[in-house]
């Protein structure tokens, strides 16, 4: 039954962890100084006005009102749900399409020595770029581009954007993995006279799943900044960078509001680590193959 | 095996939340507003759309859906578009999209965008011409509260003086020029979305549209009081009044399409319908907030209203018809443009704008029109409606 204890005792450190957070804040909130904590003209610690920082429970309690006055509106709860739904959705598209570009990339890169040479210099200067240059870019080339019969949305746009800060660690993480077997497993794959395919199957992929968890975690966070920002940027309804914009309206009137999306970017971030801690129980069993340190 | 197949389950139902989360949009892009039609109109769109009767045209916004944009929301949810053969698609704005840009691209047919921010892009050869000036005042204030007695552009000395920089600071620059008062006299605040700063203290004058920014100081409740700030708490440096108001949301068209007689009779026709549309927003600003509203603007209802009310101000009562580009203003703006020096000493453009770059032979074709059609385009006797501004705007 340890293992069981040992679970339990997961889930309550993890729950003591974000009630010593809600503490922190209202505690501060409760005793800090209204102005804040200032070194010379420097403020280290924010103000502790309602404005500045609303009491836990009223930004929690403000999920249980409606978004507007207007008649029909749904609630904050509702509305931030949707909207955590919809980036998670392009994030997961994003993290996609990320996954497999920096895949074909790093295998291509593992293969042809000089394709490395040519393409690293690029793939880690592409992370230079600002998004927010990016961004316009990508809306107005993929408004030029059909496939098929399938016309080229805004939320493509944002999914392109996502997978561009998410192929990034994939493809890094992916050339380090698939270089990491040890040469004599090497050499003793080339006096079995095994193929480049066959190699890759059973001792480079395998090998290089250490190296890919990070990565895949490392690219869904991207991936989620990366579609957040970009809805911000291109100006795309639906999604939670979207309603970024939308409450800032309101954080002068009714404060509780704007953090309302916040928390909904957290849970998306937390869900889709999740989603690769379950990728990594699946991948488990290769875990400790071919790892030399 | 056990803990696979929980694995498996609890991996199928997350594939299932991603998937059916993209798999909800019908393919069109969500940057294009649906707006709200009322029924009779909603049928005619659909019948006229069917017939084959309406040219496609688009309109870039230059933000995301608020009472800003309400004479173009009106013009399509009531119809005046379809009226002229038109099937409008408005298109929103975002933090990083220029709408010019877009216009220049060819991405669009039309943009609405601010003169001082499009002299700019002209004079990097962006080939657009403003066919119509639909706010014939400017909307952009700074605000104080009264402890600190500023109401001149010269009080402004020694003071934090909020902006937000991107193009929206001239008038500021060019008022405070007008007082002899320099950039190195100040100091520049960067402002962001909301107004905390200001109420915070750490900004003295915040830059305000009357519209949007006035009212979110007026939703808010002060701490002294615990009733919401009033106009009597405020000094607004307004610079219509001040004389270095430049002109702000006008419609552009592409120069080079307008040599196209096609591309022309549409421009009349694309203005003739907005103005009704104005019109229509003058006449009945609670019913144009609430299309705006059912458009998707996340905007609290009272807040909504205000700005529909506010934008009113800037239009009506129009001098020489909705749309047409007064010479004087012009001529006032293009000078500000040519001679007022942000903090790093750059203006915004470095010689005269070329003559392209307006015209009033769409806008006064579509006021013609709209005189034989019985539209009341200047709006002389118009009266703003008296707003009641809730907490938090709601």
């Amino acid at each position: 039954m340890v293992p069981l204890w040992n679970r339990v005792r997961a889930v309550v450190l993890g729950l003591l962890g974000i009630a010593a957070v809600v503490a922190t804040w209202d505690v501060y909130k409760a005793v800090g100084p209204a102005e804040g904590v200032l070194v010379g003209e420097t403020r280290v610690l924010p103000r502790t006005t309602e404005l500045a920082m609303p009491h836990s429970w009223e930004m929690l309690q403000r999920f249980s009102e409606p978004v507007t006055g207007l008649a029909g509106a749904p609630d904050a709860f509702d509305a931030v749900l949707d909207a955590s739904l919809f980036s998670l959705g392009l994030a997961a598209r994003g993290w996609l399409i990320g996954v497999v570009v920096g895949l074909a990339l790093a295998l291509l890169m593992s293969r042809l020595r000089i394709v490395e040479s040519a393409l690293l210099p690029w793939v880690i200067l592409s992370q230079t770029v600002p998004l927010i240059a990016i961004a316009p870019l990508v809306r107005r080339w993929g408004s030029e581009i059909q496939i098929g019969g399938h016309v080229w949305s805004s939320e493509d746009s944002v999914a392109v954007i996502a997978a561009y800060l998410a192929f990034f660690p994939v493809a890094v993480g992916a050339l380090r993995g698939l270089k990491s077997p040890d040469r004599t497993h090497l050499d003793l794959m080339r006096a079995y006279g095994v193929g480049w395919w066959r190699s890759l199957l059973t001792l480079r992929l395998p090998s290089s799943v250490p190296y890919l968890l990070p990565a895949l975690r490392l690219a869904a966070a991207s991936a989620v900044i990366g579609a957040v920002v970009a809805e911000v940027s291109i100006g795309l309804k639906g999604g939670l960078g979207r309603m970024v914009i939308d409450y800032a309206v309101a954080a002068s009137g009714d404060p509780a509001k704007p953090w309302a999306p916040i928390f909904g970017a957290v849970v998306i971030g937390l869900v889709a680590a999740g989603a690769i801690g379950l990728l990594g129980l699946v991948l488990r069993p290769f875990r400790l193959t071919g790892v030399p340190s | 095996m056990r803990t696979h197949l929980k694995l498996g389950v609890a991996a199928a139902a997350l594939a299932l939340v991603v998937t059916g989360c993209s798999s909800d949009d019908d393919g069109g892009s969500s940057s294009e507003v649906d707006v709200k039609a009322n029924e009779d109109c909603a049928t005619r769109t659909e019948e006229a759309r069917d017939a084959g009767d309406l040219t496609e045209v688009s309109l870039q916004l230059q933000w995301v859906s608020q009472a800003q944009f309400a004479g173009y929301y009106a013009a399509v949810a009531e119809c005046f578009y379809v009226d002229e053969g038109l099937d409008v698609k408005i298109v929103e704005g975002g933090v990083d999209i220029v709408p010019q840009d877009v216009l220049a691209s060819g991405d669009v047919d039309y943009a609405i965008s601010w003169v001082p921010k499009v002299l700019g892009s002209i004079e990097q050869g962006a080939g657009i011409t403003n066919v119509a000036q639909i706010f014939e005042r400017s909307a952009t204030t700074q605000i104080s509260f009264k402890d600190k007695d500023i109401t001149a552009p010269a009080d402004l000395k020694d003071k934090n003086v909020g902006s937000w920089g991107f193009g929206n600071e001239w008038e500021l620059f060019a008022g405070m020029q007008s007082a002899e008062v320099t950039v190195e006299d100040i100091n520049l605040v960067q402002q962001a979305f909301d107004m905390n700063a200001f109420l915070a203290g750490d900004i003295d004058a915040a830059q305000a549209m009357t519209y949007n920014e006035y009212a979110q100081v007026l939703e808010t409740v002060n701490p002294d009081t615990g009733e919401l700030y009033t106009p009597d708490d405020l000094n607004v440096i307004n610079w219509n009044d001040i004389g270095t108001a430049m002109l702000q949301d006008a419609i552009w068209a592409t120069t080079e399409k307008l040599s196209d007689p096609d591309y022309e009779e549409q421009t009349v026709a694309f203005i003739k319908a907005s103005i009704k549309g104005w019109a229509f927003v003058r006449d009945n600003p609670e019913e144009a907030a609430t299309i705006v509203a059912e458009s998707g603007s996340e905007l609290g209802q009272s807040h909504q209203l205000w700005m529909a009310n506010e934008v009113n101000k800037l239009i009506w009562p129009s001098t020489n018809g909705v749309g047409v580009i007064d010479e004087a203003a012009w001529a006032q703006t293009v000078d500000i443009a040519l001679n007022t020096q942000n903090e790093t000493g750059a203006t915004i453009i470095t010689e005269e704008p070329p003559s392209t770059a307006y015209t009033n032979e769409y806008v006064e074709q579509a006021l013609l029109e709209l005189e034989d059609e019985g539209v009341d385009t200047l709006g002389a006797d118009y009266e703003p409606i008296d707003v009641t501004l809730q907490e938090g705007g709601k």
